[in-house]
């Protein structure tokens, strides 16, 4: 402060003030913050925070109002107690620094502690929730405890009760080869130390001059969450889910759980529990050996020996020899007997038979067959031509009957449609006549008369005044009366006189 | 019978077999020839089993690490 302490009372825009250099300026910034904050604890929520390549942690810290931005170098991220995660309500402890060529100012953040226990076990939950979702805790995960493993690793402290109680209870159950990789078991280096020695142990290859486990155990006793807090550390967690050694884990007490204990194939209450989830109880186990062994021995003695009783019990059963052989030995002797015999039997029974089937076996026999044959052919050939004559004259006989039933029915056919030629006839006449007599050719005949006038029939004086010439038909013949026709005229005076008196 | 030969088996494996060959023994229900040859087997197997019984010794050793972190070799460890 003291630079601008000096200048400052110069006065504001009064021009004795002296000119600085940007650079000036900015190292005078930088001695007062840094001086006057070099050790500070700010609380507040983590933002973004990015890791560089080159290792240093760039992250916010912030309020409802404000935001400062933090850095931590390489070196001191190593050492942070929690590593700062976005969300996370922390206590970040640090100087404040300036970064001149962007006019920035920033904390150096030195260690960050959650702030609070709520806030541990909100960050507990989150990472919780994220590994449970990539699957680490899932059952099919989980690879089953050998039942005897020969070399034990385990990941605790090398001294303290822990370590005492796990090899005190294996020794009473079954003792084995326990190779410790020391670690803190709290503390900033807790996490990374567990995690480097469950990723040692399974590097270890079998035969190398350290012998690979074939069983880890990662134990510590009781403490408070923050004493036990290394071992909710995700790198914990995911260096016991990458191991390929089956693991036990055996963190606090038995109310205590730790992000390990998800993640590990088995979860002991406490360490002793973890030795007893370790290894059997080497007595019991030789009992039962024993116990086997003598099961065994009896079991292939007994089987001999009844074998033995059933093989006694047979041969007793068992006929002699002998008298199996009697019997078939007797029947041999009967069939022996008779088998000359029974040859011979057959033999003349079948010549006999023989001698019957070649007598009548002649030539004479097969003639007589023909001779017979041929006897029924000459007469069926003789039947042969009368029956086609008698057939030829059926046939001809049913012709001539067809024959004449069609012409006697063409008679009766012309003499119908005559019948009905003369009936129609008849009645065209009468018709003829029934229409002459309705005729007025007839009514002529009684003395009327038609008078037609230019071809037409006038039927009155005004038509026959019109008609240049009149026709007139009588029953005999016609007349025509008119101009160039006056005999006419003359001859039917009638009526025109009549039509003259009328005018 | 596995094929593996009983002097490579784990405890585990020895006795299961063991328990399987004694089963079938005590059923009876194996030929003459086949239960000599089982009888052997499972003599074999019980040795092996006292073998791996026998092999409880009790080493307690701590990892000792160079500078740079990585495990070199081992000392007793005495935890009392």
């Amino acid at each position: 402060m003291d630079l601008l302490d000096d200048d400052g009372p110069g006065g504001p825009g009064g021009s004795n003030s002296p000119e600085l250099t940007v650079s000036e300026i900015t190292g005078a910034v930088k001695r007062t913050l840094e001086g006057e904050f070099s050790h500070v604890r700010v609380r507040g929520e983590v933002g973004r925070v990015v890791v560089a390549r080159t290792g240093h942690m760039y992250f916010d810290l912030k309020d409802d109002r404000n935001v400062i931005a933090s850095v931590s170098w390489k070196g001191q991220v190593a050492r942070l107690s929690h590593r700062p995660e976005e969300g996370m309500e922390v206590i970040a402890t640090g100087r404040l620094t300036t970064y001149g060529p962007q006019s920035k100012y920033q904390l150096n953040v030195e260690d960050v502690t959650p702030a609070g226990a709520g806030a541990l076990m909100a960050m507990l939950e989150k990472r919780k929730a994220m590994l449970a979702a990539e699957g680490l805790f899932a059952e099919e995960r989980k690879k089953p405890i050998p039942f005897l493993p020969e070399v034990i690793g385990v990941v605790t402290s090398p001294t303290g009760a822990v370590i005492r109680d796990i090899l005190h209870r294996l020794r009473d159950r079954f003792p084995r080869k326990v190779l410790v990789w020391p670690v803190a078991v709290q503390g900033q280096q807790c996490a990374a130390q567990v995690a480097a020695a469950i990723e040692g142990f399974n590097r270890l290859t079998p035969g190398g001059p350290l012998p690979r486990p074939d069983l880890l155990i990662v134990a510590r006793g009781g403490g408070s969450i923050e004493d036990l807090w290394g071992f909710n550390e995700e790198i914990v967690a995911r260096a016991a889910a990458a191991s390929e050694i089956p693991l036990i884990s055996a963190v606090g007490h038995e109310t205590d759980t730790t992000l390990i204990d998800f993640v590990s194939d088995r979860r002991a209450p406490t360490p002793t529990a973890a030795a007893e989830l370790a290894v059997p109880v080497r007595v019991e186990l030789a009992a039962a050996v024993d116990q086997m062994g003598a099961r065994l021995t009896r079991a292939v003695g007994q089987g001999v020996q009844l074998r033995g009783q059933r093989l006694r019990d047979l041969s007793r059963a068992l006929p002699r020899a002998d008298a199996l052989l009697d019997t078939p030995r007797q029947r041999l002797d009967r069939a022996s007997d008779r088998l000359p015999n029974a040859l011979r039997a057959a033999t003349a029974q079948k010549a006999i038979l023989l001698g019957r089937v070649a007598g009548s076996l002649r030539p004479s026999v097969l003639q007589g067959r023909i001779t017979q044959e041929r006897r029924v052919l000459d007469r069926l050939s003789g039947r042969l031509a009368p029956a086609l004559q008698r057939q030829l004259r059926d046939s001809r006989k049913e012709i001539d009957e067809t024959r004449r039933k069609a012409a006697d029915l063409m008679d009766r056919a012309g003499a119908a449609i005559a019948a009905t030629r003369t009936r129609h006839r008849d009645r065209l006449e009468a018709l003829d006549r029934l229409r002459q007599s309705l005729g007025y050719e007839r009514t002529l005949e009684r003395g009327y008369a038609v008078v037609r006038g230019d071809g037409a029939v006038v039927k009155d004086t005004k038509a026959a005044g019109a008609a240049k010439v009149l026709e007139i038909q009588f029953a005999d013949g016609k007349i025509t009366v008119g101009s160039g026709a006056s005999p006419a005229k003359k001859s039917s005076p009638s009526k025109p006189p009549e039509q003259g008196t009328l005018f | 019978m596995t094929g593996k030969p009983v002097e490579e088996m784990s405890f585990e494996e020895a006795i299961r077999e063991l328990e399987t060959v004694v089963g079938q023994l005590e059923r009876g229900d194996v030929a003459l020839e086949d239960s000599i040859a089982l009888y052997e087997r499972g003599a074999k197997l019980k040795a092996r089993c006292d073998a791996k019984l026998k092999e409880a010794e009790e080493k307690v050793a701590k990892i000792t690490f160079d500078e740079t972190g990585a495990p070199t070799g081992t000392t007793p460890l005495d935890a009392g």
